[in-house]
């Protein structure tokens, strides 16, 4: 490596629920985008032709958020005219994907300043927009043995013994968590209000947060991928798990990640761009992992990705402070604490997405300013940041502060 | 004569009347696609045509493909998609007709005939016996090529033509109109052309096919519309908890009728000439024909029964109201064969009886049944206590306890109550014929009858001919067991006749995996996907392991009866074993309160954690071994029947395994199975399944000679 990548800001908006009665629904995809880019150039009076590129992660990206909207988002913002955009898509990895190749290219000594991220709305975009042949062409997904996610994440449940009680309890934690971190102000720093073209504002803070939430509340909501599995996805999985009896479908809207709208925006670059226009670092990459594993059970894939990103950086998880894997689904966290033996108290410390949200292409770019807020708040310098990923893929990155 | 005649009436409309010569049904044979461009041209070149009508001179409208010719077909390549799209072009040539083209159905247009029917403007069905349209290739393997795949899909939108499609059920007229797959029904033959022509006078301008037309949406939704695709996307995953991926002809459908909707017409009808490309060579297509077509006509049809002439029982007298009796009385109330069913007390004679008041009461509920023919049906059994009450009888079955000295009181004395022409049939599964037929008067009218549980829905009677069984009463056996619409599988005598033995291996090597450590579950999985209807644990508890004991004790006492070795079941060392201490444990099976699974009230089962005691080995079994050996096993020792002559042709041997113990229909029977790996290929791999799991998968190379040369028994 010729150079330190450097993490200079990450921001985000706030998340709200991605359906027609979300707060954010009616904020274009781009304007999410451009809420973001505006802040950053502000924040450090950027002079944003020295940034070489924004990629920006989206899951479904067609209609209103496909053509390249990132490229198309900073001519709306304002930016200079040198600076390229990309559009990419790693399934629910793209936003941190975007950052660990931004990371790469810094380090590389290819480009001086690179921003990661992206933008979900998922209210005015569904997810599974954009079709694809795992699940819509028929003989591709026959052969490929195709299954929704929550079958995986309900089959882990089942494997390692995990009740609805045990994923209960997990998502009642993530609220509790949640609710008191941004009551007490902690994603202050990091979240950016959207306001209207007015300057009015339409949404300060996370308002997807439940913190009334009870374990009764919880246990009342229907699973929901007992449908889906009775009609045959069950059975495609079971093909390949034989030694399991049947799938115990535990996972719910309230165990589950949160569909929401939102965005996010982290600036990463070397030493001397940041001496150049007085840019104070606030992390460095240490390294990252990418991998994939079975990719019917799915969502297995952050343990072997974090243990990849460990072993390159010459770590254990002991010298890490913090971790922070993607709640996609309660059990997907369970298995990554089981998998790298994580005790709870270092493991996502303010919630995750089953109380905040997950807006897929978003959320490692969210994920990234989380962590650098909570390990300064906490005065702790390194933090191991984690997703499962569609396909069986896994990713991690770790950064510390500097 | 010729196979297409022409006719132009006054007002200018064409009647096509497909009569082909020398056959009694219409079908793509070799003269088809020329006749078809014969009949083309002339309608092209005619210069006042106002429209056309097809119909049918034989019974049936068209019966579509020759299977012999696609059974021959040996090399999915150029060549045969070539041929495909040949056989394809006509429909598609028809379709751009400028005049209106009617089919008049007068009876069954199925696979090719109906696909004609979707390459016309409109259909017109007569409502008659044997009317039906459809598309039933999938049930051989292949997939509607001449267009039907893309024209239904198009025709009645993507959810409403899939069942058809992978199904393939063919359609009575009245439900053909309500599903659209007709548009016209009249009440008789006769009445066809002149509505084809009255419609056609009406809808001059009807020429275009609604897909040919500008702004065609598909009923129920385009491929990008959100129920669709969600269709689509539940559809792979609902298919394949059907057909456990075992059959690629319906997966085929699905993916070209998907996609068909993704493309440009005449690229879809290419795909979809190439799908049955595809198919045509399978070794699942290969089966489905040989088994279900040509095998079932050869049994239909007679193929394998004796000659002679055609006997029917007039009435039956069956000894024993229990389960099976009970059975038996409710399959011949059900064929219209009045029958005695005696027991030994008048109560349990009734409750035997009200066993067939209670399926038709099922029935009713289903709205297949009426109060009326329940009566019909009861009136049919008349339960008695006294032998009297058949005196005269065509038919005895004894179906009395499985206990020798029973059977030797009951068979002399009950004899004397058969006509002179019946026969005597003995229900027992497991005591050999010749031995019983020792305490009948004539032992040459004494046959087996072996029918299966539950009787109402295992439609097969396993036929076993005794030593001094006479052919004359085979073939009554053979004639009665058709007359009750069951399917007759003849086998010799041997302990365990040919079906116990094979399903006794079957049992027997799912213990055999749970010894060597594979965990009961994915024993249970790798019989769910070899294609066993019910795993070997489940249906060991069933059959129950009290019975399987039972069953190995009554062969021990007869070979001591006999001062002989028989070596039934020798091969089944572990289902000894771990029977044994099951029984001993108190696990005898469902009945018996718990067996391999526990048995919770509300109707659902696990498989007992105690299971665990049993293995021996290292868990280190591979699934596919696992589902290898399920199905080597049964193929084995299938072969090893007929080897010993216990079985007398391919044909039964397959569709007996089938029907009567479930052996999977993908594999089109346990000999075909072989024949589809390749016999080499199989002796291979059992020799490597003898070498790592044991001497019961060794077969001498001998064995298989019977394969090699006597291919011409198959049917």
């Amino acid at each position: 490596m010729t150079e330190t990548a450097y993490i200079y800001d990450a921001i985000r908006t706030p998340r709200s629920k991605g359906k027609g009665d979300g707060t954010l629904h009616e904020v274009k995809p781009i304007d999410l985008v451009t809420t973001l880019l505006g802040e950053m150039q502000s924040r450090h009076d950027l002079d944003t032709s020295r940034v070489d590129d924004v990629m920006l992660g989206c899951v479904a990206p067609v209609m209103e958020q496909g053509a390249v909207l990132p490229k198309i988002a900073l001519q709306k913002a304002g930016w200079d005219e040198k600076v390229a955009g990309a559009q990419v898509n790693r399934f629910c990895a793209s936003g941190l994907d975007t950052f660990n190749t931004a990371a790469a290219k810094v380090a590389s000594g290819w480009e001086d300043l690179v921003c990661a991220g992206g933008y979900e709305s998922m209210s005015r975009v569904p997810m599974g927009a954009d079709g694809g042949p795992f699940a819509e062409d028929p003989a591709t997904a026959i052969q490929t043995g195709f299954v929704p996610q929550g079958i995986g994440a309900d089959l882990i449940a089942t494997i390692e013994g995990w009740s609805r009680d045990d994923v209960d309890a997990f998502a009642m934690e993530s609220q509790k968590r949640a609710a008191h971190a941004r009551d007490n102000g902690w994603f202050d720093r990091s979240v950016v209000p959207v306001r209207d073209e007015t300057g009015v504002i339409i949404l300060e803070r996370d308002d997807f947060i439940k913190p009334d939430t009870d374990m009764q509340k919880l246990a009342a909501l229907k699973p929901s991928f007992a449908m889906p599995g009775q009609l045959g996805f069950d059975a495609v999985a079971l093909a390949k798990y034989p030694e399991v009896a049947a799938i115990n479908h535990v996972h719910t809207p309230g165990n589950s990640s949160g569909i929401v709208d939102g965005a996010s925006l982290v600036m990463v670059g070397n030493e001397k761009v940041g001496k150049d226009l007085g840019l104070t670092p606030r992390g460095r990459v240490v390294s990252v992992g990418l991998t994939a594993t079975d990719p019917t059970i799915m969502l297995t894939g952050p343990g072997p990705a974090s243990e990849k990103a460990l072993a390159k950086a010459g770590l254990t998880i002991d010298d890490i402070d913090l971790v922070e894997i993607n709640e996609a689904f309660a059990s997907v966290a369970l298995r990554l604490q089981r998998d790298l033996n994580v005790p709870d108290e270092k493991l996502n410390v303010v919630g995750g997405a089953i109380a905040m949200g997950h807006p897929l292409g978003a959320t490692g770019g969210m994920l990234v300013s989380t962590m650098l807020d909570e390990l300064e708040r906490r005065n702790l310098k390194r933090a191991l940041i984690c997703m499962c990923v569609g396909g069986g893929m896994g990713i991690a990155s770790i950064i510390e502060r500097v | 004569m010729t196979d297409f005649i022409y006719e132009k009436d006054a007002d200018g409309i064409v009647t096509v009347t497909m009569d082909m010569q020398g056959q009694s049904a219409n079908t793509m044979n070799e003269r088809y696609v020329p006749g078809m461009d014969e009949v083309l041209g002339k309608l092209r070149a005619e210069t006042d045509l106002k429209g056309v009508v097809f119909a049918s001179a034989k019974k049936t409208f068209f019966a579509g493909g020759d299977l012999n010719l696609l059974l021959g077909i040996e090399k999915a390549d150029a060549e045969t998609f070539g041929y495909i799209e040949e056989n394809k072009r006509p429909y598609r040539e028809l379709e751009k007709l400028q005049v209106p083209v009617v089919a008049a159905i007068n009876g069954a247009a199925l696979g090719g005939g109906y696909e004609l029917c979707l390459a016309c403007n409109h259909r017109i069905i007569a409502d008659v016996k044997g009317a039906v349209v459809g598309l039933p290739e999938v049930t051989l393997g292949l997939l509607p090529g001449a267009g039907g795949v893309v024209r239904l899909t198009k025709l009645l939108g993507l959810e409403k033509a899939l069942p058809h499609l992978t199904e393939g059920k063919p359609v009575k007229p009245q439900a053909a109109l309500k599903a659209g797959m007709v548009d016209e029904v009249v009440a008789s033959t006769d009445d066809l052309i002149p509505a084809a022509k009255a419609w056609i006078k009406a809808n001059p301008d009807s020429h275009t096919q609604p897909w040919d037309a500008k702004g065609f949406r598909y009923p129920g939704g385009d491929v990008l519309h959100p129920k669709v695709r969600q269709l689509i996307v539940g559809s792979s995953a609902f298919l394949y908890a059907k057909t456990r991926g075992l059959l690629p002809a319906p997966a085929k459908i699905l993916d070209i009728a998907v996609n068909s909707m993704r493309i440009d017409y005449d690229a879809a009808l290419r795909s979809e000439s190439r799908g049955l490309c595809a198919l045509v060579t399978t070794p699942e297509c290969k089966a489905a024909i040989t088994t279900f077509f040509f095998g079932m006509q050869a049994i239909k049809g007679g193929k394998v029964r004796p000659a002679g002439d055609h006997w029917k029982a007039q009435n039956a007298a069956i000894l024993g109201a229990g389960m099976m009796g009970s059975g038996i009385a409710w399959a011949h109330a059900n064929a219209g064969l009045p029958s005695v069913l005696k027991d030994m007390e008048l109560d349990k004679a009734e409750k035997g009886k009200s066993y067939t008041a209670m399926l038709a009461d099922k029935a009713i509920k289903r709205g297949r049944m009426d109060d009326a023919k329940k009566q019909a049906l009861l009136d049919q059994i008349t339960p008695a206590t006294d032998d009297s009450a058949f005196a005269g009888t065509d038919l005895i079955i004894e179906a009395v306890f499985e206990d020798i000295s029973l059977k030797e009181k009951v068979i002399p004395e009950t004899f004397k109550q058969l006509s002179d022409n019946g026969i005597y049939g003995s229900n027992t599964s497991t005591l050999p014929i010749s031995i019983l037929a020792e305490c009948c008067p004539d032992p040459s009218r004494f046959i087996g009858l072996h029918f299966f549980s539950p009787v109402d829905k295992m439609k097969v009677v396993e036929i076993i001919m005794g030593e001094k069984t006479s052919v004359e009463t085979l073939r009554k056996a053979y004639d009665y067991v058709q007359q009750i619409g069951y399917m007759p599988i003849v086998v010799n005598d041997s302990r365990g006749f040919f079906t116990s033995r094979v399903f006794g291996t079957f049992m027997d090597e799912g213990i055999s995996l749970m010894v060597d450590g594979m965990s009961p579950v994915a024993v249970e999985r790798a019989a769910w996907l070899a294609g066993m209807p019910v795993g070997p644990l489940a249906v060991h508890d069933e059959v129950s392991l009290v019975l399987s004991q039972k069953v190995s004790k009554t062969h021990k006492d007869l070979d001591a009866r006999l001062g002989v070795d028989s070596g039934f079941g020798k091969h089944n060392t572990a289902s000894r074993a771990v029977c044994d201490a099951m029984i001993e444990q108190g696990r005898g099976g469902r009945h018996y309160g718990g067996g391999f699974y526990d048995y919770a009230a509300d109707g659902s089962k696990s498989l007992w954690d105690g299971l665990s005691q049993f293995a021996k080995g290292n868990a280190d079994v591979q699934l596919q071994d696992a589902i290898d050996r399920i199905l080597y096993r049964q193929a084995i020792e299938t072969l090893r029947c007929l080897n010993e002559g216990v079985l007398r042709t391919e044909v039964e041997a397959n569709l007996g395994g089938i029907f009567a113990i479930g052996f999977p229909a993908h594999t089109g029977g346990a000999i075909q199975f072989i024949r589809g790996i390749g016999i080499d290929a199989f002796a291979a791999r059992a020799a490597e399944l003898a070498d790592k799991y044991g001497e019961r998968f060794a077969l001498d190379a001998s064995a298989f000679d019977i394969l090699r040369n006597e291919k011409a028994q198959a049917a």
